[in-house]
């Protein structure tokens, strides 16, 4: 079986600064696979990437059997692909419902009700706040509704892009909890990118570290547990 | 007081029409945080193809009013969503990404090329055409100053309002407008999410058009005199208004159209008609002064 994401020698700038540098990469249909590394590793821009935005310079990105390297972002994201990114890009000035419509933009206009129902089933406290505008939730309603957003466009592929960040302990558990339910459930591909290494090794099946913009390590999330390099540089004093 | 009451109603009239222009500039950088220098010649232009639109149909025999006057407002808005249209297409949008005075430096020379199009092709000379709209109602007489609601007064405040209804109503209850609200929050966003971008952007340049050309009709109707010059005036004053209501905002964009036209009006009435436009660019300088965000306008906060 092919990869539902391949990504071979990829390589991306911002101006001249270098960001990534030749990353080879696959995510299986099914999997969950997360990227660690430290501030400023390239993780974000790496999912930007995908996306089209910024574009690889060179390198190729395959997604379900198609060349996607060079195509405009709204295009991509036609394809199945949904992401949660960095700073989780609420639409503030728009209530907690029209968020969620936008995320539907790509899924037509057929069933939004259904599609509703699923994310206020997995996250119950949107539904609470449905008429509220976005940029009065607390930031972990918001981590809430980027998800929640972004499944609304029933993506076999979920980018999510530190999705704990600044959030309590018991919310990135819940957060979590929602993702391997949707995992195991619907069978949701997940491309998680995390600085939370911990939690997102213990979660993932697979997973691959990212410093200075190339990957120096891969492996099942088990494995890269295990590794001393990995527990030294991102695991003790953390967690 | 009766003279007060006139000026009231001259200055109403007058800032629906700034109102008009002003929106578009207000959208064009909300969406893309530019300013479009060329959108005061969209409003010319659209002058000019009402002027067109009614002579045309004059010579074509159609002498009901209301129809004309119909056929004209369509024509004129149609064809100046076109240029509105091409105007983003060709000297905006290759400059996308570009440093950030590229597209403004652009949009003067847009300006420019738009006034010459029609000094060259239309003539340098005024063009007054015979009232449309004749007539009115005397509302008082006190002390031998009469004042007057002109027909035509009503039509631009009735004409105004309605666009402006069925406008609001786009934006606010449409998916349409909700697309067009997110790309105004955050475009990248906005194209992860899978929406086309350049299109949203290029409806907003032709909706802007449209508006414009609404109020160039107006214009026309209303002073019977138009060149090729208009645009650059008005333009400024509702780019003003735009700034004064707080640039971004919808409502304050209208909120700005009407003071200008009344500050404007107010002061040619009291003090000097001479310096009117000086009443008004002193508010576009007051109010960067004092009140950058305008009236209705919102400081940025980021939640972190």
């Amino acid at each position: 079986m092919s990869a539902l994401l391949a990504l071979s020698g990829v390589t991306a700038f911002y101006g001249a600064i270098q960001a990534l540098r030749g990353i080879d990469l696959t995510v299986d249909q099914g999997e969950i696979v997360t990227l660690i590394g430290a501030n400023g590793a390239g993780k974000s821009t790496l999912m930007m990437t995908i996306c089209g935005n910024p574009r690889a310079r060179s390198g190729k990105i395959v997604h379900d059997g198609q060349d996607i390297t060079n195509w405009p972002t709204h295009q991509i994201m036609r394809r199945g692909l949904a992401q949660a990114p960095e700073g989780r890009r609420i639409f503030n000035r728009m209530s907690v419902h029209e968020n969620l419509l936008m995320g539907a933009e790509v899924a037509g206009r057929s069933d939004i009700a259904g599609l509703l129902e699923q994310v206020f089933t997995l996250f119950p406290r949107l539904k609470e706040r449905i008429n509220q505008r976005g940029g009065t939730l607390s930031g972990g309603e918001q981590q809430m509704l980027a998800i929640g957003r972004a499944l609304m466009s029933r993506p076999r592929l979920l980018l999510l892009d530190e999705p704990s960040l600044g959030l309590a302990p018991l919310v990135v558990r819940q957060i979590f909890g929602a993702i391997r339910e949707l995992n195991r459930t619907t069978g949701l591909t997940v491309l998680l990118v995390e600085q939370n290494a911990y939690q997102a090794l213990r979660l993932a099946h697979r997973g691959y570290v990212l410093v200075n913009g190339s990957i120096t390590m891969a492996g099942t999330g088990a494995e890269l547990l295990a590794r001393p390099e990995i527990r030294a540089a991102y695991l003790e004093g953390g967690a | 007081m009766a003279y007060a009451l006139q000026q009231l109603i001259n200055g109403v009239t007058l800032g629906m029409i700034y109102g008009l222009i002003a929106v578009g500039y207000t959208m064009v950088y909300g969406i893309i945080g530019m300013i479009n220098f060329a959108h005061g010649d969209v409003f010319m232009v659209g002058s000019f193809l009402s002027l067109i639109a009614l002579l045309g149909l004059a010579a074509l025999g159609i002498t009901s009013v209301p129809l004309a006057l119909a056929l004209t407002l369509l024509f004129a808005a149609a064809i100046a969503a076109l240029y509105g249209w091409t105007v983003e297409r060709v000297a905006y949008r290759p400059l996308r990404g570009s440093f950030r005075l590229a597209p403004l430096i652009s949009a003067i020379g847009m300006s420019i090329t738009l006034q010459n199009f029609v000094q060259v092709s239309q003539g340098a000379r005024v063009k007054p055409i015979d009232a449309v709209i004749p007539g009115g109602i005397q509302l008082m007489d006190r002390g031998g100053f009469a004042v007057q609601l002109s027909w035509m007064q009503i039509a631009i405040v009735v004409i105004t309002l309605t666009i402006l209804a069925i406008f609001t109503w786009l934006v606010t209850r449409t998916p349409l407008g909700r697309t067009m609200r997110a790309c105004e929050q955050d475009l990248k966003m906005a194209a992860l999410l899978g929406i086309d971008t350049d299109r949203t952007i290029s409806l907003t340049f032709v909706i802007g058009a449209a508006l414009a050309a609404v109020a160039g009709f107006m214009f026309l109707l209303y002073y019977g005199v138009i060149d090729f010059y208009i645009g650059f005036i008005a333009g400024i004053k509702a780019f003003t208004a735009a700034v004064l209501g707080g640039i971004g905002s919808l409502p304050g964009a209208v909120l700005g159209g009407l003071l200008i036209g009344l500050i404007e009006v107010f002061w040619s009435a009291y003090f000097s008609v001479e310096y009117k436009d000086v009443a008004a660019f002193s508010i576009l300088v007051i109010a960067l002064i004092f009140l950058p965000t305008g009236i209705l306008g919102r400081a940025e906060v980021e939640k972190v």
